[in-house]
Formats: C-alpha cells, sequence, structure tokens
C-alpha cells in the first residue's frame, strides 16, 4: 500500500457548547506522515478536536485545511479519513469481511477487488483466517485490530484515533501501541491520536500537543516535553514532577541565584551524591512515607518549610531504603542539569 | 436476590403459593373459553356434555363476523404501516435533538396512552363528523394509529438511545452518505425493534374496542366491536370460539417473541 | 467562513429533525389533542352555540354525576389496593428467582396482558354467572349453599379490572425488584434483619419508584374504563364513562356528556400531578435521608 500523506492545518478552531468553550482558537500544524498524540484529561478538549477533523463536530469558527484542501464545511464521508473510534464502533450485523470491505463497496470497488485488498489489510494486523468470524466472537484486542483493518483499507491519507486502547488490558495495551507505531511507521499515513495515558503518548508519538481547557498548553517532542515542560500543568500531567521553589535548593557550586520554580523529576534524585558527576543540588528532609513498587522505591520527603519532595529510586540501587524510618532525616541530590525552571507565568 | 434468605422455607413456599394462586387468577378467564368453544350446547354448561364446532362453524360461516374479521386484519396492518414509521422518524428526531425539545415532543406523542379512551373515542366522534368521516375506516384508522404511536414509541425510542451512534460517524467516515448510513448500518440493527413495533401497533389495533365502539359503523365496525355489541345483548358462544382463535394467536405471538429473545441473548 | 453561516447551519439542521418528528405529531394533533379540544370547547357551549357554563352546573347538581364520581374513585381505588396485594409478592416472588424461569413466568403474566380486552372480559362472564365455574366450586367445597350474585355488579367490575391492570402494575415492580443490587440484602441479612424484616425495610422502599410507576398507570388508566363495567357492571354500576356513555345515547345531551368528559380529564391530570408530586417527595427525602 503507497499512500500519499498530507499535512493539516488547523487554524483559529473555536467551537462552545452553549457558555462551555471546548475549542478555544486552536491553531496547528502537522507535517505530513506525522505521529501527533493529542494529550490531556478528559473535557480539555482534545476528543472535540478530533471529532472536527473528521467532520461531526462543526466549529463556530475557524478552518481545518487537509493537504491543502479546505474540509471545513465537508460531510464526514467526502473526507477520506481513517477513524479509529473509542470502542471501534464495529457493525455488529456485519461479519469481519463485511466490515473491511465497507469501504471499499462505498467506493465502487469491484468485489474481487474489495475481498482481495480487505484481506490484505486484515493480514496486516495481523488477523489471517479471522474474516468470516461474527464480530461479537472477537476479543477486545482481535476488535481493535478489525478496526485497524478498516480505518486503512481504503488508503486515506489521514488516520484519526480516539483513546483506541483504552478499553484494553495493560498488557495489550502496551503490545498495541507498538503494533500501532509499527503500522504507522510502514504506511507513513498522517496520524492524529488522542489519549488522557501520558505513557502512552510519550511512547507512541513523534510530536505531543498537551491540552488543557481548550488549549494547547504546549507541542513539542516527547523528550522535550517531559524534561522540558513549558507549564507546570504539564510537567504534572507528564510523571512525577517535583515543583520546588528554586531557593530551597543547595547548590554546590554557588552559581548566580535566581528566584522562580524548579521542577525535578521524581527519578533524577539520588540519594548517594557520589553518583553524580559533575554539579549537583540537593534538598533535606524527613522522611514521611514510603512504598516499594517492584523496580523502584518511592519516598517522600518533608522539607523543612512544607513542601513535599517525591523520589524514585530505582531497585537496582536502593541498598539502604527497606531499612528507612518515617521521621528519618534524609539529603536527596539531582544533577543540576536535571533541574528544569519553569518559565515565569508558569504557576498554574 | 433473596439468597440470603434460602434456607426460609415455610416463606419460600407461601410466597411460591401465592404467585402460583395470582398466576391461576390471570390465566382462568383465558382458559375457561377454550374447552366451551368446543361445547355442542347453547348453554355455557362446564364441562361441556358434548363437543361440537358449531360455533367456530358459526363465526367463519357468518359475513357479519367475517366483514368485522376483514375490517380488523385490515386496519390493523394500516395502522402498523403508519404509525411505526411515523414513529420510528419522530424517535430519530428526538435522539438527535435531545434536551428539552425531545421531552416535551416525547410527552406529547404519549399523551394519547394516558388519555382516557371514551374522551378519544367522543372527541373523535365530534372531529370525524365535522369532516364527514364518521363510519368509514379512514377516522377509525386515525383512532387506531394514535394510540399505536405511544406504543411503537415506546419500543423504538429506547432501541434509537441504546444504539451506539458512533457507528453512525464510522459510517460516515468510511464514506457512506446519510442514506446508506440509514439503510446499512441503523436499520438492519434496529429491525428486531422495529418488527416488535409493528407487531405491537397491529395488536393494540386489533384490541382496540372504545374508538371502535363510536367512530365505527357498517362496513367499518371492527371484530372487538361486534364482540361488544354480542357480549351487552346475550352471551353468545360463538364468542367463546373467536377468543379461543384469539389466544392461540396471542400464545404464538408471545412465544415466537420469547423463542426469539432468547435465541438473540444465546 | 462566517459565525452566522455556521448558525444557520445549526438552525437548518434542527429544523430538518423537527421535520422528522413532523407526521407523527400531526396524528397525535389531529386524533387526539384535536378531540380533546373540542370536548372542552364543546363543553362551554349551549345548543345554540353560545358560550354557556350551564354544562357544568347541570351536570354538578345531578346526584348522578357525584355518584358516578364515587363510583369511579371506589372502582379505582379498590382495583389499586388489589393490584398492590397480589402484584407486590408475585413481583417478589419473580425477583428471587432466577431471569430464566422469572421470564417463562412472564410469559403466563404477559400472555394475559395482549389477550383482548372482550375475551377476557367474556371469560369472566362465564366463570363469575350465577352457574358459572366459580360458584360451582364454592357450592361443590361447601362454602356457600346458594349461588353468589358475582357478576353484573360492582364485585363482578372489580374483578375484570384488577385482572386487566395486574399485569402492567406488576411489570414496573418487578424490574425495580431486579434491579436491587443482592448484596445490600446480603448486607441487611448479615447484620440480623429477617425475611419480612428485610421486605419492609429494605427492598419495598429500593422498589417504591416502581410501586409508584405501577400504581399510576393503575389508577389512570382505570380512571377512564369503559368496556368492563358495560359488560360486567350490567348496567347497575356507572362511574363516569358509563355515564358519558349514557348522556350521549339516552339524552343526546352533548354539552353534558363533554363537561362530564372534562371532569374525567381533570381527575386523570390530577393523578398526574399527584404522581410528580410524590416522586419529587421520594428524591427529596432519598436525598436529605
Amino acid at each position: 500500500m503507497a499512500i500519499t500523506s498530507l499535512p493539516i492545518t488547523i487554524d483559529r478552531v473555536r467551537k462552545a457548547f452553549g457558555t462551555y468553550v471546548a475549542l478555544n482558537d486552536i491553531s496547528l500544524e502537522i507535517a505530513a506522515g506525522e505521529f501527533l498524540t493529542l494529550l490531556g484529561p478528559s473535557g480539555s478538549g482534545k476528543t472535540t478536536l478530533l471529532m472536527a477533523l473528521a467532520g461531526f463536530v462543526r466549529p463556530d469558527s475557524g478552518s481545518l485545511v487537509i493537504g491543502g484542501r479546505d474540509v471545513t464545511r465537508l460531510s464526514p464521508d467526502k473526507r477520506d479519513i481513517g477513524i479509529v473510534f473509542q470502542n471501534y464502533a464495529l457493525f455488529p450485523h456485519m461479519s469481519v469481511l463485511a466490515n473491511v470491505e465497507y469501504p471499499l463497496i462505498l467506493r465502487k470497488v469491484s468485489k474481487a477487488d474489495a475481498r482481495a485488498r480487505a484481506l490484505t489489510a486484515l493480514a496486516r494486523v495481523k488477523l489471517e483466517g479471522y474474516g468470516d468470524r461474527n464480530i461479537a466472537a472477537l476479543s477486545g484486542g482481535q476488535r481493535q485490530r478489525v478496526a485497524l483493518a478498516r480505518a486503512i483499507v481504503f488508503e486515506p491519507r489521514v488516520m484519526l484515533m480516539d483513546e483506541p486502547l483504552s478499553a484494553l488490558d495493560k498488557n495489550l495495551r502496551e503490545h498495541m501501541q507498538f503494533e500501532i507505531r509499527r503500522l504507522h511507521d510502514d504506511l507513513g499515513i498522517t496520524t492524529i491520536y488522542v489519549t488522557h495515558d501520558q505513557r502512552e503518548a510519550l511512547t507512541m508519538s513523534d510530536r505531543i500537543a498537551v491540552m488543557d481547557a481548550g488549549e494547547i498548553q504546549q507541542i513539542a517532542t516527547p523528550s522535550e516535553i517531559y524534561h522540558r515542560p513549558k507549564t507546570r500543568f504539564v510537567a504534572e500531567f507528564m510523571g512525577e514532577a517535583n515543583i520546588l521553589p528554586i531557593d530551597l535548593l543547595h547548590r554546590d557550586d554557588a552559581g548566580a541565584t535566581i528566584s522562580g520554580l524548579a521542577m525535578i523529576r521524581a527519578e533524577s534524585f539520588h540519594l548517594d551524591p557520589a553518583e553524580i558527576a559533575g554539579s549537583k543540588v540537593a534538598v533535606k528532609g524527613t522522611l514521611s512515607t514510603k512504598a516499594f513498587r517492584g523496580e523502584n522505591w518511592l519516598l517522600n520527603l518533608k522539607t523543612a518549610n512544607g513542601d513535599e519532595v517525591m523520589l524514585s529510586v530505582p531497585a537496582t540501587r536502593s541498598a539502604g531504603c527497606a531499612g528507612f524510618r518515617p521521621g528519618q532525616e534524609l539529603t536527596a541530590y539531582a544533577a543540576a542539569a536535571t533541574v528544569h525552571s519553569l518559565p515565569e507565568g508558569a504557576a498554574r | 436476590m433473596l439468597d440470603a434468605y434460602q434456607d426460609n422455607r415455610l416463606s419460600k413456599t407461601l410466597l411460591w403459593s401465592f404467585s402460583a394462586l395470582v398466576l391461576l387468577f390471570l390465566m382462568l378467564p383465558t382458559l375457561i373459553v377454550v374447552p366451551l368453544s368446543f361445547s355442542a350446547s347453547d348453554l355455557l354448561e362446564f364441562p361441556p356434555r358434548e363437543w361440537s364446532l358449531r360455533w367456530y362453524e358459526s363465526f367463519f360461516m357468518s359475513s357479519a363476523w367475517m366483514a368485522a374479521l376483514r375490517t380488523s386484519l385490515i386496519l390493523g396492518i394500516l395502522t402498523a404501516a403508519v404509525a411505526v414509521p411515523a414513529s420510528f422518524l419522530a424517535c430519530f428526531a428526538l435522539n438527535r435533538l435531545g434536551g428539552r425539545t425531545a421531552a416535551g415532543i416525547y410527552a406529547l406523542l404519549l399523551s394519547p396512552s394516558v388519555t382516557p379512551g371514551i374522551l378519544l373515542a367522543i372527541g373523535l366522534f365530534f372531529v370525524l363528523a365535522k369532516l364527514g368521516l364518521v363510519g368509514t375506516l379512514t377516522g377509525v384508522l386515525a383512532g387506531h394509529v394514535v394510540l399505536a404511536i405511544p406504543v411503537a414509541v415506546i419500543v423504538l425510542y429506547p432501541a434509537l438511545n441504546r444504539f451506539d451512534w458512533a457507528q453512525a460517524q464510522a459510517a460516515r467516515s468510511l464514506g457512506a452518505s446519510w442514506f446508506q448510513t440509514m439503510g446499512g448500518i441503523i436499520l438492519p440493527q434496529l429491525g428486531l425493534s422495529l418488527s416488535t413495533a409493528a407487531l405491537m401497533a397491529f395488536l393494540t389495533s386489533l384490541d382496540e374496542a372504545v374508538i371502535s365502539i363510536f367512530v365505527a359503523n357498517g362496513p367499518s365496525s371492527t371484530l372487538p366491536k361486534l364482540m361488544f355489541i354480542s357480549l351487552r345483548d346475550q352471551i353468545d358462544p360463538t364468542i367463546a370460539a373467536i377468543s379461543t382463535l384469539w389466544t392461540v394467536l396471542i400464545s404464538g405471538v408471545v412465544l415466537f417473541f420469547n423463542l426469539r429473545d432468547r435465541g438473540q441473548n444465546a | 467562513m462566517s459565525a452566522a453561516a455556521y448558525l444557520q447551519d445549526a438552525r437548518r439542521e434542527r429544523r430538518f429533525y423537527l421535520s422528522l418528528a413532523l407526521p407523527a405529531l400531526v396524528l397525535v394533533g389531529f386524533a387526539a389533542l384535536l378531540p380533546v379540544a373540542w370536548i372542552l370547547r364543546q363543553s362551554f357551549l349551549d345548543l345554540g352555540g353560545n358560550f354557556t357554563t350551564a354544562n357544568y352546573g347541570k351536570i354538578l347538581s345531578s346526584g348522578l354525576t357525584w355518584s358516578a364520581l364515587g363510583t369511579t374513585l371506589a372502582l379505582s381505588g379498590t382495583t389499586l389496593v388489589l393490584c398492590m396485594i397480589l402484584g407486590i409478592p408475585l413481583a417478589l416472588t419473580l425477583a428471587s428467582t432466577s431471569t430464566r424461569i422469572a421470564n417463562r413466568v412472564l410469559i403466563l403474566i404477559m400472555l394475559p396482558l395482549w389477550t383482548s380486552i372482550l375475551v377476557r372480559t367474556y371469560g369472566w362472564l362465564v366463570l363469575l354467572r350465577k352457574d358459572g365455574l366459580v360458584n360451582a366450586a364454592l357450592q361443590s367445597l361447601g362454602l356457600t349453599d346458594a349461588p353468589l350474585p358475582l357478576v353484573y355488579n360492582f364485585n363482578g367490575t372489580l374483578i375484570g379490572m384488577v385482572h386487566y391492570m395486574l399485569p402492567l402494575f406488576v411489570l414496573p415492580v418487578y424490574a425495580a425488584m431486579r434491579d436491587i443490587d443482592s448484596n445490600i440484602i446480603r448486607a441487611a441479612a448479615s447484620m440480623g434483619a429477617g425475611l419480612w424484616h428485610c421486605v419492609r425495610t429494605v427492598i419495598l422502599p429500593l422498589s417504591a419508584g416502581g410501586i409508584l410507576s405501577g400504581s399510576t398507570i393503575v389508577f389512570i388508566y382505570t380512571l377512564g374504563f369503559f368496556i368492563t363495567p358495560a359488560v360486567l357492571g350490567g348496567g347497575k354500576v356507572n362511574p363516569i364513562s358509563i355515564r358519558i356513555d349514557r348522556t350521549l345515547s339516552t339524552f343526546q345531551d352533548w354539552g353534558s356528556a363533554s363537561a362530564l368528559g372534562v371532569l374525567l380529564l381533570v381527575l386523570v391530570l390530577l393523578t398526574g400531578a399527584m404522581l410528580f408530586a410524590t416522586r419529587w417527595f421520594l428524591n427529596r427525602g432519598t436525598r436529605h435521608a
């Protein structure tokens, strides 16, 4: 399947439901062949944006352009977009093969051709031999694959996925993340993926757009988003983040003191300063709680002025953790390079 | 539900025996007419001393009864044919509109079911009299359709609300037009509810008596109207034969539905 | 794309859906709302077509109206009480068995529901006559010497109405009981509640919504019952519906008949209002408890 993928331009798209603003003048450029994830809590507007692209939500203003063509007012059936829905939306009254053939039949592809292409698509998602099954007889993972096959079979130039893995259990979900990414790399279709799972977003995306309250908070590569969040919201949404006043940190190189907030990821902390080469910062506190999580220990420290600091110590270098007692004084160290100062005005 | 009390045998026995008596009360009047319909006697003696098919003969040989039966069947079919499509479109609109508008229209569509039949009957008689439609099939049909609409709406509205509308979106995104989505995705999956609604609309019309009594006459007289007149004047055992036929028909329908639903669940 | 164009799109879509509901609305308007409106209008007109309240004066000053009102309320009230006495234990029994068995028993309840009211009325006529099966059974059991007058009176009408309404009462009550979480009852039992105590303090309050729905259906339907009193009442039971028929067929008095119709409608509306009030009260009670 050779697919010419297309870029997408979202220009100042706005959508309000009554007084509730779901999309607040969103603008976004997506390159041809890119895998972009819209990440955010429920109600952040990510699904509304996806449904606007699909044509099911009509924006109040702004425009949606796919491959140079304005599709803002185009009806959904004319958009040629492959969509994988949250609960798959497979047609229960049709067989697996009929589901996958459906978009081809609508495009007046000959019966034999449609069958051949549907079988190829099923093979691509590793469902050879499942064509005659009933949808009701499939497991969650298999339904997911049928939904994928149905969305790619007509060689759409853009793919939209709305939390496609949310109904699967953890192991299968992680497996499917790689499969979907592999499918994307094989086909090169421009893909917009919606999820509220930050780990999923980090694993799969070329770029992540973090959304909240109908606005894009930050759009960047996974590593940039994780390590250099622009706002407190992004920092906290992306994982165990400690947001501390910078002056709380004791720097050993006595560099320029700046005021403001700093973010340090829980896993950036070390208990043994010798593990860090170069300049480092230190935080003192008393241990309030500790928990063993298998791959790491989670320790909570309370600093003298009441701030909470969370440390994640990998199991491989956590020799002393089991013996710690609540109330014990501890000092945590982090390499100065891992301290990310949040830009001004990022307090929320 | 009461598994916590499964050892309380006395209460359980009491509850079940009482329920069995209530069920007997419910079944008795329908069952009693079956042997009577095969009696050879003019008297309603039980058990009948001699058996015959004379009451079935008197039903099927009577042109008046046959005309009423035909009228009732035609009315039933027409009622379903008008009420179900109208109700389906309305329910579809309610589902898409939502909110206060939908709630208002829904209440309006159900209102005939709580309006006393006698009120609809004499009111409709007034209206039809103005239009010169008293005694016509159209007049009775209007009354039956208006009673069948609430029944059809009660079946179809929840079915449409249960429907996974993401499927319609999926079909649209795959290239189906509005009509292709309706015909290929929505209607086939609602077939069960539509056929249920049609059958219930048909039975509503077949069973309707009060409107027919006031609005129908002559050739538009329905089976229930004739039965009513016959019951009020004298107890004619022909009614036992009609009742038996009716019971057999309804048992068949109820059993069919039950088996079909069971097949659906399996 | 301008905001006005978008707004127009939304309006057009709304109008399209409203137009889909139109056929059903027109039918209901023509054959239900218009007739009721016509009755309302007719009730305020004299023979010459002038406005008058004389029709109401006439029916309200007639003893027949008041006795009809009494009969109507007595029939509806007694039917409701009997439906509760017979229906609640039946619903409880069904709810306490497996869905599979309950569904089979439900067939037996649905069967009479879909049998013609005339077939059922005929069945009761046959059963309750002086030489009918019920009297024969009572006599052979030695419970009575002479046959009891069971039909062509209030009791016969009542039996027919209870029989008609019972399935419609049982279904919502059963559905409400089926919805009760079994663990709630297990919890009550674990805290020492006996079966009857549990029924009284847990099951009945939790199925109050279903009982209320069932009761409303019974009361509203029975207020306007016509066929059953007309056949099983034998001319001696005259609720408002029968009076309307009498006023029309015997006296050709359209004005009074319409006024009686409005009286019936007011009763139905009052019952509906009571339902809303009770439901509101129930909901409020749960919120504060």
